[in-house]
């Protein structure tokens, strides 16, 4: 019993990083009509983000200690972190331990700019262009941006922690433990996924926006700007990329192809939910997180050996197969 | 390969032009002259340098890369000769291999064997290389030496801990210096004794490919035989990123041991995600929850930061090695000078082991007077050295895979800097990790004989 | 001439030239010159070229006709591949009976898939596809490895039982694949001042194989069939409307091309011995469809010249390192040198993904139609007037 919640857990939250991923690849679908293959990239350079805060926060002159010696025999230069000289070593260190959470501020508008430079610079040239070549436009900024991140990060991990408050295991039940950072990011999906929905639902902006959705043509010839909405709705959607990927960091830690590593999956999961649905997005990321989690005990594997290597897929297969347009589709959207 | 002529290379470097563009073809040669693929025959001889350089790989690529180079320059005269001055055969000269002058070629392996093959290949057959080395994965060195064992061609392979290597598919024209899975599985077993005693329940996490199985067999059979019983082992995919709903069920299972036969990447994730559980504090049956990873390597550590903190596993070599356990591991601070006074920082066991196959080749060319595959091989089967950081070590015949001692490792608890991640518990000697060649975990495979091409 | 118009004749006939005389063309500088390093000459990569020719005009059948994005096409190549190399291990190093297994085997596999994925259109029918292909390679790789040998890949071993022919020659080697006796790793050497060509039985065997696929593909294009294939890419809709059922269609197309993609890894195989799981993964069947959109979707010749592009590419620039480019710039004075070396260093080596990437979007920014269409303007640029109607309508088939 205990085990299948705990499950449960892990099933929700892998689907929490599958959600919000798919939700800002479905935004882009649905408003601009472009298959986004530099999605995973937005996912990546989020992340990215928390390491470059770390990385300037631990910005560090040095002093050199006699007494001890590095690995060629000299003096060890010891570095001391300019925030902590500043703010005096408690401060300063945890100005440090909660990097990651402070990210969250730094990649807001940088996801937003980024986002805006790239629709405005490079997407809104596609989308009249068949879509075999929005793929391949996307796919080529993706090993770019990829590369840049390897040329100035390389391709080892690197860690991006949670803060000391934050990391550590919270007992939910007698006997049931889980990591606090991971029900911190769930709370954060829920919260951004709200966010989302009640920002469309709820604001002039975001009903016109539907309404473009629905029908561009229409909302063009009632004289709106529907192009600007639409810039602004792609840097929205880079955004929530690039905040699930600075929360994701403490997970796992961050490195140059994660965001190759959740292209193919986030697409797996846009689609069983439907094209250009976005509660169906949302959905299909829990399910999927959630039968993944499940197809991976032992109970699973010794019953059917490689279940686990292959459920994703297969759920999709049978989704597909039986509901022609996905969980919660639309007829007519990217059906030819 | 048949179709290497005496004149591809030699001729045409050398610039004997004939007459500057002679319209016609008059040299027309299949199969013939040449004793073996790719005979050096001008002033130079070409090595290819087969390593990761895009991938999860890349970074480990870029320190064995470094290690070539540095093994050329030193071949060649240049900078401070490193282990050269301290490997006990004194056959090398500082002029290149029987005096010609080494050059090279690098390739991108990509991690995949294809891609290996690909490179292996172009630099075979485009580069005239004599020897191929490099590799950060067992099966791109499975692949690979497969290839050379075809084309004629030495291959000395770089990093591959798998069983298989020199087990199964094992290949006459193939070398390891690097350790295996079965040496690290001996060389922990009485350090996991010692440090937890003999009665632990131990839960594997396993890679679900063909290293992480060698890997789990040969520790599961050195764990129990000290008295251990192995609870579980659960296969993961290699595309696994977060290994949560894995690492869940080891609260619950009874064990309070979790072994991770994990890799790169995967092991970075999961040991993160073990700690997130909060493994490491945990007290089952009355003791201390513990991990093992049984294959360490310096980027791992790094990637893994704070987690690895008190984590023990095995490497095949620490540039801290000659500094703590002395005069034995001869070669290790010459290693570490050059190596570090060239690039700023200490080289990785990797770097350590392509430098050292590179030398060992080179060594065994000027002993054998030679450049002929099979006359190399003969040279390098049951030579025994020292000096080459390892201590004395013996490349044996019969299977092509060195013996020498073993290094346990632990995750340091308060680093004085980022190179000094890991410390060594332990070195577990030689007679302790060697088996014997027909040992069932390497069985099924045989070397074939050399194979020299032409 | 073989049933072809004067126009398909004559690309026909300059594929054969470029095919049969590649070994001079892609080798244009003298071996010991530091330009050598861009020779693509050599038995392994053009090989390469003319395989993963097969394996673009193949998908191109499906994608560049009907519309229907397969992203999961690499399974097939793989499929054949396995089969290939069980064909070397179990009845003879004869490179026929493994090729005709392993097109029969990947068609099998190409109907059971498209069966399924056929049902649906769009990005449902591109995510079947791609479902499909993930799965066979995560199987391959772990639980399928007693047949495909799952991370090292299946390889040849001395032990092989082979019916027709000995598990090891006389000196102990692993034999070698061949046709009739022809082995397909001997080669021939021309010398030719400092020029040196390579002329390899097994490249030839590929281009032979690769114009056979290649004429069949433009009959194809050409015929009745291909004519309705277009028909489904420009509206399906209508032609349902007629009456007519259009599945069998695509089906067969799928087949087809499938076939082709079996074909082309049984010639891999052929060529060289090993079957990997990496050649069903996504990022395999990701580069078939960047190739084809590279070369121009929908254009006879296209997909070939993206094959060759993107694995031009990964085999010569990745091979080239700072010590490769101090040999180039040794004539500049010291500083520049190491300024020109500092510069051009992130898009060679380790950083060729990131040259192959700006190259992606310069062609699909610049080029719509992709290398197809640069070639035109440059043959437009020196004819210096408007190409006919004819070829415009061969350029601008959308991709779609």
């Amino acid at each position: 019993m205990d085990a299948i919640l705990v499950q449960i857990l892990n099933g929700l939250d892998k689907g929490s990083a599958y959600a919000l991923i798919a939700l800002g690849l479905t935004l882009i679908f649905g408003t601009l009509g472009v298959v986004n293959f530099a999605h995973g990239a937005l996912f990546m350079i989020g992340a990215f983000c928390a390491v470059t805060l770390q990385r300037i926060l631990n910005l560090s002159y040095e002093t050199v200690d006699p007494d001890k010696t590095d690995f060629l025999g000299q003096p060890l230069k010891v570095k001391t972190p300019y925030v902590e000289s500043w703010f005096g070593p408690d401060v300063g260190a945890a100005i440090i331990d909660w990097s990651v959470p402070l990210a969250i501020l730094f990649a807001i508008p940088v996801m937003l700019i980024f986002g805006f430079v790239m629709e405005r610079g490079l997407i809104k040239h596609f989308y009249k262009r068949p879509h075999a070549d929005q793929i391949l436009v996307t796919f080529g900024l993706a090993i770019v941006l990829q590369e840049i991140i390897k040329a100035n990060f390389g391709a080892n991990p690197i860690q991006t922690p949670a803060p000391e408050m934050l990391s550590g295991v919270a007992t939910l039940m007698d006997g049931v433990v889980y990591p606090v950072w991971r029900i911190v990011y769930f709370c954060f999906a829920a919260l951004i996924i709200g966010g989302v929905f009640a920002f469309l639902q709820f604001t002039t902006f975001g009903m016109v926006v539907r309404a473009g959705m629905a029908d561009r043509e229409t909302v063009g010839l009632l004289g709106i700007d529907i192009d600007r909405r639409f810039t602004i709705m792609f840097g929205l959607a880079a955004a929530v990329a690039g905040l699930a990927g600075v929360m994701y960091g403490p997970i796992n830690a961050p490195n140059y192809h994660m965001g190759m590593d959740f292209l193919v999956l986030s697409f797996v999961v846009v689609v069983v939910g439907g094209m250009g649905s976005l509660p169906g997005a949302v959905l299909a990321g829990f399910v999927l997180g959630i039968l993944e989690s499940f197809a991976s005990t032992t109970w699973a594997t010794t019953t059917i050996p490689g279940i686990n290597q292959i459920i994703i897929y297969l759920v999709a297969i049978i989704i597909l197969l039986t509901r022609p347009r996905g969980l919660m589709g639309r007829a007519g959207v990217m059906e030819d | 390969m048949s179709n290497k002529t005496l004149t591809r290379r030699g001729v045409l470097k050398s610039g004997v032009g004939i007459g500057a563009g002679v319209a016609l073809p008059t040299i027309f040669t299949a199969s013939s002259a040449s004793a073996f693929t790719n005979e050096p025959t001008g002033s130079s001889v070409t090595l290819g340098f087969n390593v990761p350089q895009t991938g999860p790989y890349a970074d480990e690529g870029a320190d064995e890369l470094r290690a070539y180079e540095l093994a050329v320059e030193h071949l060649n005269g240049g900078g401070d000769g490193g282990m050269l001055g301290t490997f006990s055969s004194k056959v090398l000269d500082g002029t290149g291999i029987m005096g010609k002058k080494v050059q090279y070629v690098s390739g991108d392996t990509q991690t995949k064997s294809d891609a290996a093959r690909a490179s292996a290949k172009s630099m075979i057959e485009k580069d005239g290389a004599i020897m191929i080395t490099g590799g950060s994965s067992s099966g791109v060195a499975v692949a690979v030496q497969g290839l050379c064992q075809e084309a004629g061609v030495i291959f000395m392979a770089g990093l591959t801990h798998s069983n298989d290597t020199t087990g199964k598919d094992k290949k006459a024209n193939g070398f390891r210096h690097f350790f295996n899975a079965y040496m690290s599985g001996a060389a922990l077993a009485p350090v996991l004794e010692k440090l937890y005693g003999n009665d632990r329940r131990a839960y594997h996490l396993t890679a679900d490919y063909t290293w992480g199985w060698t890997q789990q067999e040969s520790i599961a059979a050195a764990t129990e035989a000290l008295g251990w019983e192995t609870v579980e082992n659960v296969l993961t995919p290699l595309a696994q990123t977060d290994f949560s709903s894995y690492i869940a069920p080891v609260l619950n299972a009874g064990a309070d041991v979790l072994v991770l036969n994990h890799y790169g990447g995967n092991m970075v994730n999961s040991l993160t995600n073990a700690v997130q559980f909060g493994l490491r504090e945990k007290q089952v049956n009355g003791k201390n929850f513990e991990i093992v990873v049984p294959l360490y390597s310096e980027l791992m550590a790094k990637g893994a930061g704070a987690n690895i903190k008190g984590i023990v596993g095995s490497q095949n070599w620490d540039w801290k090695l000659e500094n703590e356990r002395g005069d034995k591991y001869a070669g290790s601070n010459a290693f570490v000078k050059s190596f570090g006074e060239k690039y700023g920082f200490p080289p990785s066991q990797a770097a350590q082991t392509c430098y050292a196959q590179t030398l060992l080749y080179a060594d065994a060319v000027q002993r054998a007077g030679s450049f002929n595959p099979c006359a190399v091989a003969e040279a390098m089967e049951d030579f025994e050295f020292d000096g080459l950081g390892n201590g004395p070590t013996t490349y044996r015949g019969a299977d092509h895979q060195c013996f020498k001692d073993v290094l346990v490792v632990r995750g340091a608890e308060n680093p004085s800097d980022e190179y000094n991640l890991v410390e060594i518990v332990e070195v577990t000697p030689v007679e302790q990790v060697t088996y014997a060649p027909d040992h069932p975990m390497f069985a099924g495979g045989a070397l074939g004989s050399c194979n020299a091409g032409a | 001439m073989f049933g072809l118009d004067k126009k398909d004749l004559t690309l026909l006939l300059v594929v054969a030239l470029l095919t049969l005389l590649a070994p001079f063309i892609l080798n244009p500088f003298p071996t010991g010159s530091g330009l050598a390093q861009f020779n693509a000459g050599y038995p392994d990569l053009m090989q390469r070229f003319v395989i993963f020719g097969i394996f673009a005009i193949g998908f191109n059948i499906l994608f560049g006709l009907t519309g229907y994005l397969s992203f999961g096409h690499a399974a097939f190549l793989g499929v054949g591949s396995y089969s290939a190399v069980w064909m070397f291990k179990l009845l003879s190093m004869n490179i026929i009976p493994a090729i005709v297994l392993s097109v029969i085997i990947a068609g099998l596999f190409a109907l059971v898939i498209g069966y399924v994925s056929l049902r649906r259109s769009g990005i449902y029918f591109s995510i079947l596809t791609l479902a499909f292909a993930q799965m066979s390679f995560a199987l391959a790789y772990s639980v399928l490895t007693p047949i495909t040998n799952g991370e090292t890949g299946l390889q040849l071993t001395l032990d092989d039982p082979r019916i027709l022919g000995a598990s090891a020659t006389a000196d102990g080697s692993i034999p070698v694949t061949n046709l009739f006796g022809l082995e397909m790793r001997s080669a021939v050497n021309m010398a030719l001042g400092p020029w040196n060509f390579t002329f390899s039985a097994g490249y030839y065997v590929c281009a032979v194989v690769m114009l056979l696929a290649f004429y069949l593909a433009i009959r194809i294009f050409r015929s009745p069939f291909g004519m309705m294939l277009r028909a489904i890419k420009s509206n399906q809709n209508r032609l349902n409307y007629t009456g007519l059922n259009s599945r069998p269609y695509t089906l067969a197309a799928f087949v087809i091309s499938g076939m082709y993609a079996g074909l082309a890894g049984g010639l891999m195989a052929s060529m060289d011995p090993l079957a990997g799981a990496e050649r069903m993964q996504w990022t395999a069947s990701g580069e078939v469809v960047l190739m084809t959109i590279l070369g121009g979707a929908g254009t006879l010749i296209g997909p070939v010249l993206g094959a060759g592009m993107i694995k031009y590419f990964e085999n010569i620039f990745s091979k080239i390192n700072d010590n490769v480019l101090h040999g180039w710039f040794a004539w500049m004075p010291d500083g520049i040198e190491d300024l020109t070396v500092t510069l051009i260093h992130p898009f060679i080596g380790k950083g060729w993904h990131l040259t192959l990437g700006i190259l992606f979007m310069l062609v699909v920014i610049f080029l719509p139609g992709g290398l197809v269409e640069g070639g035109q303007r440059i043959m437009r640029l020196f004819r210096r007037r408007k190409a006919t109607e004819d070829d415009q309508t061969k350029a601008k088939q959308p991709a779609e």
